[in-house]
Parts: C-alpha cells; sequence; structure tokens
C-alpha cells in the first residue's frame, strides 16, 4: 500500500503495464509486423500495397472462420481433425442444392432470389448436424475426438464425392457468389460507413466498461491510457478501412460493371474496392465468438471443462452435452466456411478445403491456443490465420519454391509453441 | 433433541462385485463437525461421494432435515445446501478466483451475460471477511497457494449459504500456518450453524476439530464415537482393529 506512483514518469516497461496488454498478444503483434516488414522489404513494397492486403485478406477468411471454432474445440481438450473434409461436405451439399435439387426437385428456376439463402441454410444445417454427431460420438460415447474425427475426415469427403458424382459443380447462384471476397464489396461509402459505425461502437465499449469498473470502485487504468487505447483502435479500424478503400478496381471490372447497366465509364473514373462481405462476415463471427468466449455461460464452461473438466463436473456442468455443443458450432462455422470458399472459387471441387484441418489447427495453435486445454484466445487464432496466409502469401511473391513454403510454414508452427512454453515456464505458468 | 441436518440410512453401494460401502447408516447435526475416519479403501469417500451427488447408491435412504432426499448428481446436492470441499481442490486452474467462486451459479446482467465485475466485486467482499490477505483476485487460481486456493473452495461454499458442508481431507495440500487458518475457519462455521463432515488421515486433526467421528474399515461402519469420550488410540484400535472401546458408547 506504499506504493507511490509518478504519473508520466514510468520507464517504458510500466507504461505496457498501465496500457494493461496482454504479452502474449504484444509478441504475436511483434512477429506479424516482422513478416510483414521482412516481406515488404524483400519484395521492394509490393507487398504493402492495397492489392495485395486485400487478397490476403480475403484469402484469410475460410480458414480464419474455422480458427474461431477450433479454438473452444482445443480448448475443451478436442481435437477437430475433420474441419476440411466438413467443409467439403457442406460445399458439396450447397452446391447440389443451387445447381441441381432446388432447380429440379423443387421448381425453383436457376437465378430464383431464394435459391441463395435456402443453398446457404442447407449447408450450415449440414456442418451443424455433423459436427453434433462427432460430438455425441466423442462426449457420450467416449471415443476419443482424435479417433472420431480422423475417421470424420475420410468419411465426409468421400460422402461429397458421392453426393456430387466427382463433378465439379458450377457456375454457381450469383447472390452466393458475393460472399466469396473479390466478387462481392461494399465499395467505399458504405465501407466508411461500417467502419465508422464499427468505430463508435469500440470506443462506447471502451468508455462503457470503464464507467461499470469505476461504479464498482475497481481501479481502473489512467485516462491517457484510456485515450491511447481508444486511439489505437480507432486507427486500426479507420486505416484498415482506408487501405481496402485505395485498392481501385481494375478497368476490366469497371467496363463490365457500367456495360451490365447500359452506360459506359465516365472519363477518368475510379472506385476503390472497399470491405468485402467474406471479411465482414469473418468480423461478425470474430465479435460473435469473443463475446461468446467472455460473456456466456457457454463460453466460461468451455475454459472451465478445459481447465479441470472433474471440476467442471462437480460444479454441476454437463460436459457431456458441452461437448455435443462445441462441436456443432465447430460444423456450424465449417459451413459458414464453405460458403466463402465455394464463393471464392465460384465453383465446388472434390478438392476444396483439402488439408484445411492442419491450417485451422495451426493458426489456433500458433495464436496461443494450447492443446492441454484451457487456453486460448479468439483474436490470437484470427492473429495465427493471418501470420500464416501472409507467410504463404509473401513467399510465393518473392518466388520461394511450394515445398520450401511449407517447410517454413511447419518451422514457424513449431517455433511458435516454444517459444510460448518457453515464455510460460519463465512466468511459472503449468 | 433436535432433528438432525443429515442422516443416510443403511447405504449400500458396489463397484463390479465390490462392496464399497456395506451397509453404512451417519448422522450429523446442526453445529457439529463430524470426523468420517478409516483406512484408504474403507469407503468413507465412497459414502460421502453419495451425500455429494457424485456417486448414487445402490440402497438406503439420506434424510436432510428429517426429510427425504432425491440427490442424483451435485446439482441436485447444491439444492440441499450440500457444498463440497474437495482434497483435489475441485478449481479450474486456468480461471480466476471468481470465475471458480461462482462456477455453474454465474451472475449475470439482465441481458443474460455474465457479470463479471460484480462477481469480481462480490469475491472481494467475502475474501475480505474469510482471508484478508488474498489478494490474487484477477489471476489464475494456478498462481495462488494451497491455502490461497483451498479459501477460494470455502468461500464459495460460505457464500450459497451451505447447511451442510463436507471436507474430504481439507489441509492435506496445506503448511502449517494455512492449516491453522482453515482449522479457524471450520469453528467459525460450526459456530455459524453449520454441520461439517470431516474426512481425514490426522488422527491429531480430528481430535482437535470434532465432536463426534464415524469409524469405517472394510466397507462397513465400525462405531461413532464422542472425541470426549475416546483417546487417540482409542480411534486408532477402532481405524487399525475395527475394535470399539468399551467405555465409549453413543
Amino acid at each position: 500500500m506504499s506504493e507511490v506512483t509518478h504519473p508520466g514518469l514510468g520507464s517504458r516497461r510500466s507504461m505496457v503495464e498501465q496500457l494493461q496488454l496482454d504479452m502474449r498478444l504484444l509478441g504475436m503483434l511483434g512477429a506479424f509486423a516482422l513478416v510483414i516488414l521482412v516481406f515488404t522489404v524483400a519484395t521492394g513494397g509490393t507487398f504493402l500495397t492495397p492489392r495485395n492486403i486485400f487478397n490476403i485478406t480475403i484469402q484469410t477468411v475460410s480458414v480464419a472462420i474455422m480458427a474461431t471454432g477450433m479454438v473452444f474445440v482445443i480448448v475443451m481438450r478436442h481435437i477437430d481433425l475433420s474441419v476440411g473434409s466438413l467443409l467439403a461436405m457442406c460445399s458439396a451439399v450447397m452446391a447440389m442444392t443451387q445447381t441441381q435439387w432446388l432447380p429440379q426437385y423443387f421448381g425453383l428456376p436457376l437465378g430464383h432470389w431464394a435459391i441463395a439463402p435456402l443453398a446457404i441454410l442447407a449447408g450450415l444445417v449440414t456442418g451443424t448436424a455433423i459436427g453434433a454427431l462427432h460430438g455425441w460420438l466423442a462426449g457420450y460415447q467416449g471415443i476419443p475426438s482424435f479417433i472420431v474425427t480422423l475417421g470424420g475426415l475420410l468419411i465426409w469427403r468421400n460422402v461429397a464425392w458421392y453426393t456430387t458424382r466427382g463433378q465439379t459443380i458450377g457456375p454457381l447462384d450469383q447472390t452466393l457468389i458475393l460472399f466469396g471476397g473479390a466478387e462481392g464489396i461494399l465499395f467505399p461509402t458504405w465501407s466508411w460507413i461500417i467502419g465508422i459505425a464499427a468505430t463508435l461502437v469500440a470506443l462506447w465499449a471502451i468508455w462503457s466498461t470503464r464507467k461499470r469498473k469505476e461504479s464498482h470502485g475497481f481501479p481502473v487504468k489512467p485516462l491517457w491510457a484510456e485515450a491511447v487505447l481508444s486511439a489505437l483502435a480507432a486507427g486500426a479500424i479507420l486505416g484498415f478501412v482506408a487501405i481496402l478503400n485505395a485498392y481501385q478496381l481494375p478497368p476490366g471490372r469497371l467496363r463490365r460493371m457500367f456495360e451490365a447497366r447500359g452506360e459506359t465509364v465516365p472519363e477518368g473514373y475510379s472506385i476503390g474496392h472497399g470491405l468485402p462481405i467474406s471479411v465482414l462476415l469473418l468480423i461478425l463471427v470474430v465479435v460473435a465468438m469473443t463475446v461468446i468466449a467472455r460473456k456466456t455461460r457457454f463460453g466460461r464452461y468451455i475454459y472451465a471443462t478445459g481447465g479441470n473438466p472433474e471440476a467442471a463436473a462437480l460444479s454441476g456442468i454437463n460436459t457431456r452435452w458441452l461437448t455435443v455443443k462445441v462441436f456443432a458450432l465447430m460444423g456450424f462455422l465449417c459451413g459458414l466456411s464453405a460458403l466463402v470458399a465455394q464463393a471464392r472459387l465460384q465453383n465446388h471441387g472434390n478438392d476444396i478445403g483439402t488439408l484445411d484441418e492442419l491450417r485451422v489447427i495451426a493458426a489456433a495453435v500458433i495464436g496461443g491456443t494450447a492443446l492441454a486445454g484451457g487456453v486460448g484466445t479468439i483474436y490470437g487464432a484470427i492473429l495465427g490465420a493471418l501470420i500464416m496466409q501472409s507467410l504463404q502469401s509473401g513467399m510465393g511473391m518473392v518466388g520461394v519454391d511450394t515445398p520450401f513454403q511449407n517447410i517454413v510454414v511447419g518451422l514457424v508452427l513449431v517455433l511458435a509453441v516454444w517459444i510460448d512454453a518457453a515464455y510460460r515456464k519463465r512466468l511459472g505458468v503449468r | 433433541m433436535t432433528t438432525p441436518l443429515v442422516e443416510m440410512k443403511d447405504i449400500r453401494i458396489s463397484f463390479g462385485g465390490v462392496r464399497a460401502v456395506d451397509g453404512v447408516s451417519i448422522d450429523l447435526y446442526p453445529g457439529e463437525v463430524v470426523g468420517l475416519l478409516g483406512h484408504n479403501g474403507a469407503g468413507k469417500s465412497t459414502l460421502i461421494k453419495v451425500l455429494s451427488g457424485a456417486y448414487r447408491a445402490d440402497s438406503g435412504e439420506i434424510l436432510i432435515e428429517g426429510r427425504k432426499a432425491d440427490i442424483r448428481s451435485p446439482a441436485d446436492a447444491r439444492r440441499y445446501n450440500i457444498e463440497t470441499i474437495y482434497q483435489t481442490l475441485a478449481l479450474a486452474d486456468n480461471l480466476p478466483a471468481p470465475a471458480n467462486l461462482f462456477l455453474g451459479r454465474e451472475l449475470r446482467d439482465r441481458w443474460g451475460f455474465l457479470d463479471d465485475d460484480r462477481m469480481e466485486a462480490e469475491t472481494r467482499r467475502i475474501m475480505a471477511r474469510l482471508n484478508p490477505n488474498f489478494r490474487k483476485i484477477k489471476e489464475p487460481v494456478s498462481a495462488l497457494s494451497g491455502g490461497q486456493r483451498q479459501s477460494v473452495a470455502i468461500a464459495r461454499a460460505v457464500y450459497f449459504n451451505a447447511k451442510i458442508l463436507i471436507m474430504d481431507e481439507p489441509t492435506a495440500a496445506l503448511g502449517v500456518q494455512e492449516t491453522a487458518m482453515v482449522a479457524e475457519l471450520i469453528q467459525q462455521l460450526k459456530a455459524q450453524g453449520l454441520g461439517i463432515f470431516l474426512i481425514d488421515h490426522d488422527i491429531h486433526a480430528v481430535m482437535k476439530m470434532c465432536d463426534r467421528a464415524h469409524v469405517m474399515k472394510n466397507g462397513q461402519l465400525v462405531g461413532t464415537v464422542r472425541i470426549a469420550d475416546v483417546t487417540e488410540d482409542d480411534l486408532l484400535g477402532m481405524i487399525i482393529l475395527g475394535k470399539m472401546p468399551e467405555r465409549a458408547v453413543v
């Protein structure tokens, strides 16, 4: 109690403490910044162009959506090896629903407005149901989830194969394709509106948290620290929107757009891409999953069960039913990722989502999720997915051979867990 | 005489042909600390897990305050205001004290979301009463000492107004000072009228803290004695040989 604080005189270390930033988050951000820096230099600046940032962002969405679900699965001390195959299964159902089942059996003509929502619904239901089945086998029947989902990995990709008879299905519904990335963009005006709204929500969240803490008489961060955090949040959101808005539509696409309306492109006219719908979808998933993790009983029980399954059960938590729910949620997110993946590719092929299970698990683990259970964050998984995609894109741009790209990603995965383990050891936490 | 807080009558439970508990009847009165003694495998932990809802008895009945109780799960036991403090300190190590204290009974705001601030405030309030030295409210409980962890477990029982407290070797993982702290807490709770079952291997601690003791051996009850009527040797005789001391019959 005799500690005296000297406002404004703190060393750099205590400044970080006053901001109350997570050291682990800082480490990951540092790693991400390093990756960006290295490739920016190596590509002579091309890596950091709006176009490349736009591309990396839309390439990350599918894996990132699933990675948020994988965090819960791994925190519960389970694993899901089937997500790539489950994505293919959901994609196959969605593709068949929109191109064949609805038109043939329900008489909806191709291009009907109801096709996209019904196809998406079919894919999400498929994913959720299969996920729930995995969860039931692991939770109630006591089969290790590693085995259940290893079986699922083999089964679902090939059930998908039979569903489409091995054919590539396309072209897909034009509305549905909007969820893929470059095709479905919001253009600068709407992107700014969404960006500004998101900024206001973030600022409101920061200040209302402070008010609530004050009302309970808890210590709060110094005002300057709140202000710095608010500025960082606003800068990150608006900066991101500005970059995506700066990526101009290529002339060919612009011409087609105007031709579709029977007009010609005015002289000197150009317009930026703005936020892709798929990225907006990812952001909504991240916000929802973070709220689930931190503010709901469901999330709290996932973490408690991962920390000590026995204690959770003795506290009256139904850990078996919880397992079903977590795997069902994972399946739902696979369905969502299937939508984004097939929309981006503009068709459904048999190899869609191949090896995604490894990318998704790697993203969660690089993002600090511990396989021992109980520890992991949603934002960490997103950063993990971004780091991996940046590595892969960057190496592609520099001209690194594909085999060597995989070697690097593998090394980064092991290195990330190694550093994390050493960090924890020093802190004396588990 | 007052109604017993707990009566367990003729409880039987077997695991694959082994009779872990074989027709045991015990009781507990308000404001009383009752020791449950016996070797490892004597059946005391199994018996008490029937009361805490972790196991279900094959036969026998449980009366709580004179009325027949139906306890099928830990959640049921909590509805009868039975709280258990386990030897293994059943805490989720990765979560901080408030999350553990309210685990399974979280406080929520009007939108149905977890109200972590209120849970933290309540935790601070009760810890100030039970263990004023407790500081690490926000850190995962894995960062706490054994005694601090035990005080979180005890706080959980106290906060939710336990009437019946089951303590399974509450001091097994603790140092001397921390043991003294827990012993003092037990006396406090007893003075408030709680009934406490204390499972312990330490005869000395039992002699110091308990009013009565039930002694078990090989799944059966050797007998029940008033601590004031027996010596440590008498208790040891009961535990090891299954022999009742002649002068101490309740």
